[in-house]
């Protein structure tokens, strides 16, 4: 059966430790790391009104927004022009978790260096824009810079260029688990030896006209619009879907010994990955979330822990009435018992849910809280709905020591990935 | 009113990101201004539009300095 091979795979090849030594964030409550975890350990919302887009005749007319985002510093004001706002955020969220890993990068190593931002749609507001002026300009007035301000590697291009990283670089475009499978992969690509260090994450600016108008027809969006701030509200009795966010999420992910021979500030480990997928319905998962399950169990494997190491599980938890069931069964199925005393909140209910760039901030979010000693709250959880009956933190962060964590990222199509973080010495 | 010459330059300086005392009449976008092809096809669409005018690729080819920039606009307008 499949774990024999799983186990006897494990056990042959050569594994290369993978630990985090920067971190980047610009998300709907800070745009960096320090003021988006201030925020979240507060439980503020970041979540408003929508005043970047006419929203008439829109059903959903909420979103958590970057507010206050100036990239003037971090991007030349000629290539800012060239980027779509989704590679905005990737670069300048990447900016500061270079700067944060403290990392000089001469020719010698550079071709050792790789980058892996991918995003859930890519540049939908470059789209529409230049789909207007093809039909109200004409062929010969689209920019030259469409495509590549609109294309979904163009972030991790970026970064390599502003770096000069020229190891691996890739994105992946996994909806919803986008972020959580390019740091699984990059961390993948540093244990099998291809590249020493990876600036690995999401980026993701989906509220534009089609972002919102599309997902609100998918019927996946909280429609409260007269209550931006309890729009989110995942597990609660009253959620009626998730609220868009925007935002990106870097991770500077390096080999060990690598990481020990510059002096570098290790935050934690990556010690595991789990990945699968439901092959069951476009947006909905599985009513028990055997796929979900199946993910954490392989990263649990992956990171040679059993359920009981786990302390936190910042959850997917988008706030969606099928999905927050889901998981919750998921997270039964897989940790028994354990549920007692296992901790699990959905930062989402202050961030919104950031699609492509979720899985990303999540890690950060992740590892803050097992440095940190700290559990974000879930917000707006009031009254538990049916079947959701975990510890889910409400209303306020707790203080608690961890050793190990996971994070989950679920997307459409049923695409799954759990990531765990462990504290070095543990 | 600008002159031809001032209303080219203007729009170098936009979609160059240069200085205006970059932009000299003999300078070369991609040798002095740092433009690469993109840029270049991007700068024709902005002459394109200021001067509302069509300019044919293989016209637009031949415009690699700021003085020819003002030449084909001059001969055209």
């Amino acid at each position: 059966m499949s774990e024999e091979k799983n186990t006897e795979w494990l056990s042959q090849r050569m594994r290369r430790r993978v630990v985090v030594t920067g971190m980047g964030a610009i998300t709907p409550v800070g745009n960096n790391v320090h003021d988006s975890w201030s925020a979240l350990l507060a439980g503020r919302s970041g979540i408003e009104a929508i005043s970047h887009l006419d929203t008439e005749g829109f059903s959903v007319s909420i979103c958590g927004a970057v507010k206050g985002f100036d990239p003037d510093g971090v991007i030349d004001k000629k290539d800012a022009r060239k980027m779509d706002v989704f590679i905005q955020y990737g670069v300048a969220a990447a900016a500061e978790a270079m700067a944060d890993a403290g990392l000089v990068i001469d020719d010698h190593c550079a071709h050792r260096y790789g980058v892996a931002i991918g995003s859930g749609i890519g540049g939908l507001t470059s789209i529409e824009q230049n789909h207007s002026t093809l039909l109200n300009s004409g062929p010969r007035r689209i920019s030259p810079f469409f495509i590549p301000a609109a294309i979904v590697n163009m972030a991790a291009g970026w970064v390599s260029m502003k770096y000069n990283l020229q190891g691996p670089n890739f994105a992946t475009s996994t909806a919803c688990a986008t972020g959580s499978h390019a740091i699984a992969l990059a961390a993948r690509t540093i244990a099998y030896g291809d590249a020493d260090l990876m600036v690995a994450g999401g980026a993701e600016k989906g509220s534009s006209a089609l972002g919102m108008t599309g997902f609100a027809a998918a019927r996946a969006l909280s429609t409260r619009n007269h209550e931006p701030e309890k729009a989110s509200r995942p597990w609660d009795a009253d959620r009626d879907g998730f609220v868009l966010g925007d935002g990106a999420g870097i991770l500077v992910l390096e080999e060990y010994e690598h990481a020990v021979k510059r002096g570098a500030r290790i935050y934690a480990e990556l010690s595991g990955v789990g990945m699968s997928g439901d092959a069951w319905h476009m947006t909905s998962p599985p009513e028990d979330g055997r796929g979900a399950a199946r993910a954490m169990i392989s990263a649990l494997e992956d990171a040679g822990l059993v359920p009981e190491n786990v302390s936190y599980i910042n959850a997917h938890g988008t706030s969606t009435p099928a999905g927050d069931v889901a998981e919750t069964r998921a997270i039964h199925q897989v940790f028994g018992a354990h549920v007692a005393r296992l901790a699990v909140s959905s930062t989402k209910s202050m961030t919104g849910h950031l699609l492509g760039a979720a899985g990303a901030v999540e890690a950060v979010f992740s590892i803050k809280s097992l440095v940190e000693g700290v559990v974000p709250p879930t917000i707006n959880l009031d009254q538990p709905g049916e079947g959701c009956d975990l510890d889910y933190v409400p209303h306020h962060a707790r203080k608690m020591q961890m050793d190990h964590v996971l994070s989950n990222s679920f997307g459409f199509g049923g695409t799954n990935v759990t990531l765990a973080f462990s504290r070095l010495d543990s | 009113m600008s002159t031809i010459e001032e209303r080219v330059k203007k729009i170098v300086c936009e979609q160059l990101g240069v200085k205006e005392d970059e932009v000299t009449n003999s300078a070369s976008f991609v040798e002095d201004l740092g433009a690469d092809s993109l840029d270049t096809v991007e700068l024709v669409m902005a002459l394109e539009e200021e001067f509302e005018t069509e300019i044919p690729d293989e016209e637009a080819e031949k415009i690699t300095t700021v003085q020819e920039a003002i030449d084909y606009v001059v001969a055209h307008s």
